[in-house]
């Protein structure tokens, strides 16, 4: 294999290892702040007990964050000199805009969220899990400008071979960044809800039936039931902002290979394999006109076919075409999911309908492989760009040896691997021990490890 | 003329990185300290003296980078993928004593000390890949066409391998004498004696490459002594050895915060003196801050934010060390 080639699988291996783990801790801190206001106001124990337990997972999930973080901003400069040098002068400015608006907000808030309540009393505490939670935003809302300039730039000039910012308004506020940024912080609310559902599903089942399992399920249901039809409007939009921005990339998308006759409309393939030496869809099944009235909303509209554009500049269908597919089924899947819930807390059976809570349990990664699925898709769509339609991604690799790339990637797969395998791990381990209500619970962790070892949420309870 | 945008930018991300050398320098040095310290308890201890604030000292070099990357791209492009393999070990090693920190706490007991070796393991690390890549940085990277064209392993070599020895010492020096402040009793009498022993180390250090970096370099020489540098400069080595002189004396003594304020004060002072030796290349040998600036929009822009927000990051991440202040006991912690 070549340097690109190893340079872009490195690329994509650590961004998607990555990924996860900010979509969770953007959802957790929300979800943390709404229990822990619930906490303030109602003093019910039951919230102050679901913040114990995902303040603890929420702490794993962002130790991972930041540690798989650090590389990626490390990454463009060490793989991908070559857009640093073109494109540093408008994504360093967002990535810094990044660090000092988000990072640090995080964690200088962090600590005072995860051991201090005793210290600071629960105002301040309540302050602290608010800053955390509104510093994710910040952070989603800078990384997904810079990554909307790489897709649909704006707002630039090209002088000397680099891109030069002379509107920042105009950079940041890119055409595809407000469908990119609601699309993503949608999907980390979906991928969070689905994680807790999830969670309170498998408690369920056990035969562990306690209130705040239930007010877990419940939550996650409602949030569900109004992200989930949400995000599909929010992504029948960004879809029609690539179609009028990125055009390769939607037929790419839809294994849109040739024009039609005037007057037949563009139908939807559901599914088949889009070839791309043969250019050509195999084994179509489609719908006729479905894909005009979804892409242009009428009834004939046309939309660009790939052979409208040079073999060089065509994004890979087979790929993007399926990943978009696993996107938009698993969406569908928690549409449906939202709308059993509702029908069953309806009949007051959310918490003993064994199929609806096994079917809650098989989808609680579903949202974290929508998000990989969308990511690969809005990705792999954009090539053979960096930014597109004025840096190649050939262009942008830095000169190493396939030798010197191959090491590290084989350096990251193994470090991952190991790190975020035993760090699953331990999240799961958590998730299977549930919430336990404070005063009566015995010391946490494994036996023979002294209560006093476990941060994050021991004086919660004594604040309490 | 108007603002000189790249010298702003320079001290910025030079006290960035500052900041960072001294917030994760004691946080590194606390994992190089604990193969000296089998026992569970005393880990617990030291651990948990940093685990409020470590990820907010770790930020500081997310914030270099960040920075470097703003207003220096060409620096950016250029250093990093020339001291690509020794930044990616680098990296790895953060990525093992950042988990360690949760990981450690919810592991079971048998999997503790394997934990326990990747907080050490990865800060040691951490910490050597750094002092390479600064030695390799200050070595000299070749540039032609704005492309790095110096080897792939020029960083194996006497002179960064012994500045990776050398940062590890002072990290641990820094690290020792943050625990001195941070604990008691006979935990912190053994840092005592591991801190005076570091001290007179880092001395040796400092004066080793003192003397190794203008050999090899004769633009650094000249920088120093050359009059009437020499003159201005002197005090720089003074210092070193006064402050040297009142860390072995706190130490011995009964200091609790002197110490750690000594040693920031000499690491303060060793960074000014590889300041005044690099200064002003951003890409040593040839390249200036001037030459590798960004266009002045994306600096200006990056400028506004910055001198507005980082008064503002200080406060409260003061605020948080202020939240965290006090003794670490055995059997308490924070948690």
């Amino acid at each position: 294999m070549d340097a690109l080639l190893l340079a872009r699988i490195q690329f994509g291996f650590t961004i998607s290892f990555h990924i996860l783990f900010p979509a969770l801790t953007i959802g957790l801190a929300s979800y943390l702040v709404v229990l822990e206001a619930l906490w303030l106001r109602t003093g019910h124990d039951r919230y102050l007990t679901l913040y114990q337990f995902w303040l603890k997972i929420f702490a794993v999930a962002f130790a991972m964050g930041v540690v798989s973080g650090i590389v990626m901003a490390y990454q463009f400069g060490t793989n991908w000199s070559g857009f640093s040098r073109f494109a540093g002068g408008i994504t360093g400015p967002l990535l810094a805009y990044e660090v000092l608006t988000a990072f640090f907000l995080e964690a200088g808030f962090l600590g005072v969220m995860l051991f201090g309540l005793k210290r600071v009393g629960p105002g301040l505490h309540f302050l602290s899990t608010c800053v955390v939670a509104l510093g994710t935003l910040i952070s989603a809302t800078w990384i997904l400008a810079s990554n909307s300039w790489m897709h649909t730039p704006q707002g630039h000039e090209i002088i000397d071979g680099r891109a030069v910012p002379v509107d920042w308004l105009a950079v940041i506020f890119n055409p595809s960044f407000p469908y990119r940024l609601t699309h993503m912080v949608t999907a980390a609310y979906l991928a969070t809800a689905l994680m807790v559902g999830g969670t309170a599903a498998w408690h369920l089942l056990r035969g562990r039936d306690s209130v705040p399992v239930r007010t877990m399920l419940s939550m996650a249901m409602w949030m569900l039931l109004a992200a989930a039809p949400l995000q599909a409007v929010l992504g029948d939009l960004h879809g029609l902002n690539t179609l009028r921005h990125q055009p390769a990339k939607l037929a790419a998308m839809e294994g849109h290979w040739e024009p039609t006759p005037p007057g037949s409309g563009v139908p939807l393939i559901l599914f088949g394999w889009p070839d791309m030496q043969a250019e050509t869809t195999h084994y179509k099944v489609e719908i006729p006109r479905l894909g005009s009235l979804i892409l242009t909303h009428s009834w004939d509209g046309q939309i660009p076919a790939l052979k409208a554009f040079p073999p060089e500049d065509r994004p890979n269908s087979t790929i993007v075409f399926w990943t978009f597919r696993i996107m938009v089924g698993l969406g569908l899947l928690m549409i449906a999911l939202a709308l059993w819930g509702l029908w069953l807390r309806r009949a007051e059976r959310l918490y003993g309908a064994r199929p609806f809570l096994r079917c809650a349990l098989a989808m609680s990664p579903a949202g974290l492989a929508a998000i990989l699925a969308g990511w690969y898709t809005t990705e792999i769509g954009r090539q053979p760009w960096i930014v597109y339609g004025l840096q190649r991604t050939s262009e942008a690799v830095s000169p190493h040896e396939a030798g010197e790339v191959g090491f590290t990637l084989a350096l990251f797969v193994a470090v991952y691997l190991a790190v975020f395998g035993a760090g699953t791990a331990y999240g799961l381990r958590l998730l299977a021990e549930g919430p336990r209500s404070g005063d009566d619970r015995e010391p946490e962790g494994a036996p023979g490890q002294p209560v006093r070892h476990l941060p994050a949420t021991e004086e919660v309870r004594h604040g309490h | 003329m108007g603002i000189d945008l790249p010298l702003i930018w320079a001290i910025i991300i030079l006290f960035g990185v500052m900041m960072y050398v001294v917030m994760d320098g004691f946080d590194l040095g606390i994992g190089l300290l604990f193969p000296f310290f089998a026992d569970k308890h005393d880990r617990d201890v030291m651990m948990n003296t940093v685990a409020p604030v470590w990820d907010g000292n770790e930020t500081w070099l997310v914030l270099g980078g960040a920075g470097l990357l703003a207003a220096f791209p060409l620096a950016y492009s250029v250093v990093l993928s020339a001291l690509y393999l020794p930044l990616v070990l680098m990296l790895t090693g953060l990525i093992f004593r950042g988990v360690a920190f949760e990981f450690r706490f919810r592991a079971r007991p048998g999997r503790l000390r394997l934990w326990d070796k990747a907080f050490a393991g990865g800060s040691l690390a951490a910490t050597f890949f750094q002092g390479v890549t600064l030695g390799a940085f200050l070595n000299g990277l070749p540039v032609i066409n704005d492309r790095y064209v110096g080897g792939a392993y020029a960083w194996v070599a006497p002179f960064p391998l012994f500045t990776g020895l050398g940062l590890a010492v002072a990290y641990a020096l820094l690290g020792a004498t943050w625990l001195v402040m941070k604990t008691e009793g006979k935990l912190q009498q053994r840092l005592r004696r591991i801190g005076r022993r570091l001290a007179w180390t880092l001395l040796a250090v400092i004066a080793i490459i003192s003397i190794w970096t203008p050999l090899q370099h004769p633009a650094i020489a000249a920088r120093w002594f050359s009059l009437p540098n020499l003159l201005w400069f002197a005090p720089v080595p003074v210092l070193v050895a006064i402050t040297t002189w009142q860390l072995l004396a706190t130490l011995r003594g009964d200091g609790h915060t002197a110490p750690f304020l000594l040693t920031l004060a000499l690491v303060f002072l060793g960074y000014s003196g590889l300041g005044i030796s690099l200064w002003p290349h951003v890409i040593p040998p040839s390249i200036t801050i001037w030459d590798a600036a960004g266009p002045p929009q994306s600096l200006g822009f990056t400028l506004v934010g910055a001198l507005l927000i980082i008064p503002m990051i200080l406060t409260y991440t003061g605020w948080s060390y202020w939240v965290f202040r006090g003794k670490v006991r055995h059997g308490e912690g924070y948690h």
